[in-house]
């Protein structure tokens, strides 16, 4: 086992910054928590794309062992390509969305203190650390710490409107995240009752195909898709979406869900013998594949905006699925590919996903209501954000160029790669429901009122270019060129380090 | 060795036959001292098992403070009788989810059977190391050695569910005093209680968090004790809980995260890195953070009980 790499010491101040943050935030209140909570999640981006060039330059993850101590006794931190690639993303998504925040979460005048805003800035600080926890926890144990936090806090932004109906939602969610997370805990018990440690590379290295290791990963796998809502335990994801603000929406749907996907490839990719993982695979993305059809279907006949964009996220979440049996096939250039598919697709989903529901929140705001048969009116309104709307949309169908297209072309060409065509008819199926949704959409809002409608209010700005940069960061995902994605292949087991993408 | 074969296996009966009880309980406060009772057999079970720090953190969370949250719960319940009833599982949602708990049961209890034997674990490493930092006790050894970054984002997630638990108030109660207001007690075993018992208890409750290092305690299980003798003085009315916004109650609940987070920063200039104990002054480093810790423990969780805040300050 490596020790602490130069350039470690990023990781810690990665995690601490924000908890601090969080700290300090709680302990001053008011004001500076906004203050606070901007500078850090500024910082935080900086010192992402800082753990993302050094892993790149490095060509090799980057590792910190924490007092010192290494792994099996000790927990050790890392950045390999998909932490670090996914740890960018979060940061610019905790970031855009903070930015959005300003407007909604800002302390009214005359008031040192009040209770919503607060509560957003003091958790929003609280997710950044739980999602630098979780993406660069090597330890199973600590990964569950990271999990709990994460559930704590994406649950009250969801609350934080504090309307009864909403609670009855996120309850449901806490239901099944708490369920979730004891089944995480049992497999994590298991693994260190057969193996004495809980170090995923440790694990990797020892872990047997023998019927304690697949229980634990079957606990393991089985409280995870309860918590990134894979079909058919995505019962709680669009309630918990429908009353919450946008910006926790946006948070909850673009990262929080994810955080929980890549537990699940440090389970199957890692700790997991290929063998029975390879075979257990296509289970989990026929499941990704019923998700992508029933989820597509169900936001087709959404009533209100809010609910298409949650059964939307149900949907594109079952993508990410569909790389476990493309990436354990046995053939190194179609797992490549699958694997920067799936990565890439993690990453444009939460870009675009973030700026659809940040855009419907303004979209709602500004036509009053967020029915999606009478939104006429509303690219006059607020055309900025319809704008957004649309080119997140453009990224979740496939279309060129974006970055779900790539990550989607690059799933279809590892599926006809591997003989697996039938995955490829489910992408290009989503798609184009996913297309029709979209388009549900956009006409409604495009449609010319009639000369007689109250004329909408004039909106600021702000939010909307924030909601702008987001769909335009998942567009140009698409446009950087192939050699820039050889960082997400660094640290996979099976990838020759350094190689192209 | 048939009497502890026949003890344990007595002690295994009655946890399960609590469990047992306390899902078919007819009624929640039935339920809430079923979860009691099973709770203190559990603390039995980890006592039968030579886990003192368990059973302790058993007896005072899984059994104290939980309690008293379901309690007081169950009391708040009692005006909104029909919606709790409407939103009470079905008889076949139940039947499900029974067979499915009994299947992973059922499942884990063969995959335990199929474990290697002895269990390769890292008691023995750690035990050999405890002296490292100083710290005679190896579970405390390995919490703020080993596990040091384990502990450090539990105790930030605690700051966090105290936030939790208030962000669930109307907006117009922000800032104010946590709970409901109980009549001062002037008389009665619980008056008698409420004065006789806190001193007792906090000599006890400092010393278990202080004995930590060297023997089973710590600042969990010390911090509760502490928290439960406050709470006696906030029933019997003798004390009120302070309103949220005031900056000691926030101070408190900060001290002990951010106390660990600075010395464990402090580690990466000192000692060997983040969280790394710098040799030369460990033991007062530790003992200062434990103390804080302590301090915060007893705050999360008197306020965790107290809940969200209910009246103006």
């Amino acid at each position: 086992m490596s020790g602490t790499t130069p350039g470690g010491w990023l990781l810690v101040f990665t995690l601490a910054l924000p908890a601090g943050g969080m700290l300090a935030a709680f302990a001053l209140g008011g004001r500076a928590a906004e203050r606070i909570a901007l500078a850090a999640l500024g910082l935080g981006v900086l010192l992402a794309g800082a753990v993302a060039a050094r892993v790149q330059a490095a060509g090799a993850p980057l590792a910190y062992l924490v007092g010192g101590r290494a792994p099996p006794l000790g927990i050790r931190l890392q950045a390999d390509g998909i932490a670090a690639a996914m740890l960018l993303t979060a940061s610019v998504v905790l970031l855009a969305v903070a930015l959005f925040g300003r407007a909604a979460h800002a302390t009214p005048p005359g008031v040192a203190e009040a209770r919503a805003p607060f509560a957003f800035w003091t958790f929003l600080l609280a997710l950044s650390a739980a999602l630098a926890a979780a993406l660069l926890g090597a330890d199973l144990f600590n990964l569950f710490v990271a999990l709990e936090m994460l559930t704590f806090a994406a649950l009250s932004l969801a609350c934080l409107d504090g309307r009864a109906s909403q609670f009855r939602s996120e309850l449901r969610y806490l239901f099944f995240a708490l369920i979730g997370s004891a089944l995480y805990l049992l497999g994590t018990a298991l693994l260190y009752g057969a193996y004495g440690t809980l170090d995923i590379g440790l694990l990797a290295a020892h872990a047997r195909a023998d019927a304690p290791t697949l229980l634990a990963a079957a606990l393991m796998t089985a409280g995870l898709l309860a918590r990134m809502a894979l079909f058919p335990l995505h019962l709680w994801l669009p309630p918990a979406h429908a009353g919450a603000p946008p910006a926790a929406s946006a948070l909850l749907s673009g990262l929080v869900v994810k955080a929980a996907f890549v537990l699940l490839l440090r389970v199957w990719v890692w700790v997991l013998p290929p063998a029975p993982a390879g075979a257990a695979a296509p289970l989990l993305a026929g499941l990704g594949a019923a998700a992508i059809l029933v989820g597509s279907l169900v936001a087709l006949r959404q009533e209100r905006l809010k609910l298409l964009v949650a059964y939307s996220t149900v949907a594109q979440i079952g993508y990410l699925f569909l790389m476990l049996p493309l990436v354990l096939a046995g053939d190194a250039e179609a797992a490549r590919r699958a694997w920067l598919g799936g990565v890439l697709q993690a990453a444009s989903h939460a870009f675009a996903k973030a700026a659809m529901f940040l855009s419907a929140g303004l979209i709602a705001g500004a036509v009053g209501h967020d029915r999606v048969a009478a939104l006429c009116g509303a690219g006059r309104a607020v055309p900025m954000a319809v704008i957004a709307f649309g080119l997140a949309g453009l990224s979740l169908v496939g279309i060129p160029p974006s970055g779900g297209f790539t990550a989607k072309w690059l799933l279809l060409t590892a599926a006809i790669g591997t003989g697996q065509w039938w995955w490829a008819a489910v992408i290009l199926g989503g798609g184009l429901l996913t297309g029709g949704y979209v388009y549900r959409v956009l006409a409604g809002s495009l449609t010319v009122p009639p000369a007689t409608a109250p004329q909408p209010e004039p909106q600021a700005p702000g939010p909307a270019r924030v909601a702008l940069a987001l769909a335009l960061v998942s567009v140009a995902l698409g446009l950087l060129p192939f050699a820039a994605f050889g960082l997400v292949q660094i640290g996979r087991p099976g990838a020759l380090a350094g190689a192209g993408p | 060795m048939t009497a502890s074969w026949l003890l344990d296996g007595l002690v295994a009966a009655l946890v399960l036959g609590a469990a047992a009880w306390t899902l078919a309980a007819p009624t929640a406060v039935a339920a809430v001292v079923g979860f009691l009772g099973f709770g203190l057999l559990l603390t039995l079970a980890w006592l039968r098992l030579g886990a003192a720090e368990v059973a302790m953190a058993e007896a005072a969370i899984g059994v104290a403070a939980t309690g008293v949250i379901l309690l007081l719960a169950v009391v708040r319940l009692r005006g909104g009788a029909e919606t709790v009833s409407a939103a009470m599982p079905g008889r076949g949602m139940v039947a499900a989810a029974g067979l499915l708990a009994g299947a992973v049961g059922l499942a884990l209890a063969l995959a335990v059977l199929a474990l290697p034997d002895p269990a390769p674990g890292l008691a023995a490493e750690a035990l050999a190391r405890r002296g490292e930092a100083g710290l005679g006790n190896p579970v405390a050894a390995v919490l703020t050695g080993y596990r040091g970054l384990d502990r450090l984002l539990e105790s930030v997630a605690l700051v966090l569910a105290v936030l939790a638990v208030w962000s669930m108030a109307p907006d117009r109660r922000w800032g104010g005093i946590p709970g409901p207001r109980f009549p001062r007690q002037e008389d009665g075993p619980l008056a008698l209680l409420a004065r006789l018992l806190p001193p007792v208890g906090i000599v006890v409750g400092t010393y278990i968090a202080w004995v930590g290092s060297e023997a089973p305690g710590g600042t969990v299980q010390g911090g509760a004790i502490l928290a439960a003798m406050w709470g006696l003085a906030w029933v019997a009315g003798i004390v009120q809980p302070p309103a949220i916004a005031s900056r000691p109650v926030r101070l408190a609940l900060v001290a002990g995260p951010a106390a660990f987070l600075l010395a464990g920063l402090a580690g990466m200039a000192l000692a060997e890195g983040f969280l790394a104990w710098p040799p030369a002054f460990a033991r007062p480093l530790i003992l200062l953070v434990e103390a804080a810790m302590t301090l915060s423990v007893a705050a999360a969780l008197a306020l965790l009980v107290a809940g969200p805040p209910e009246r103006a300050a």
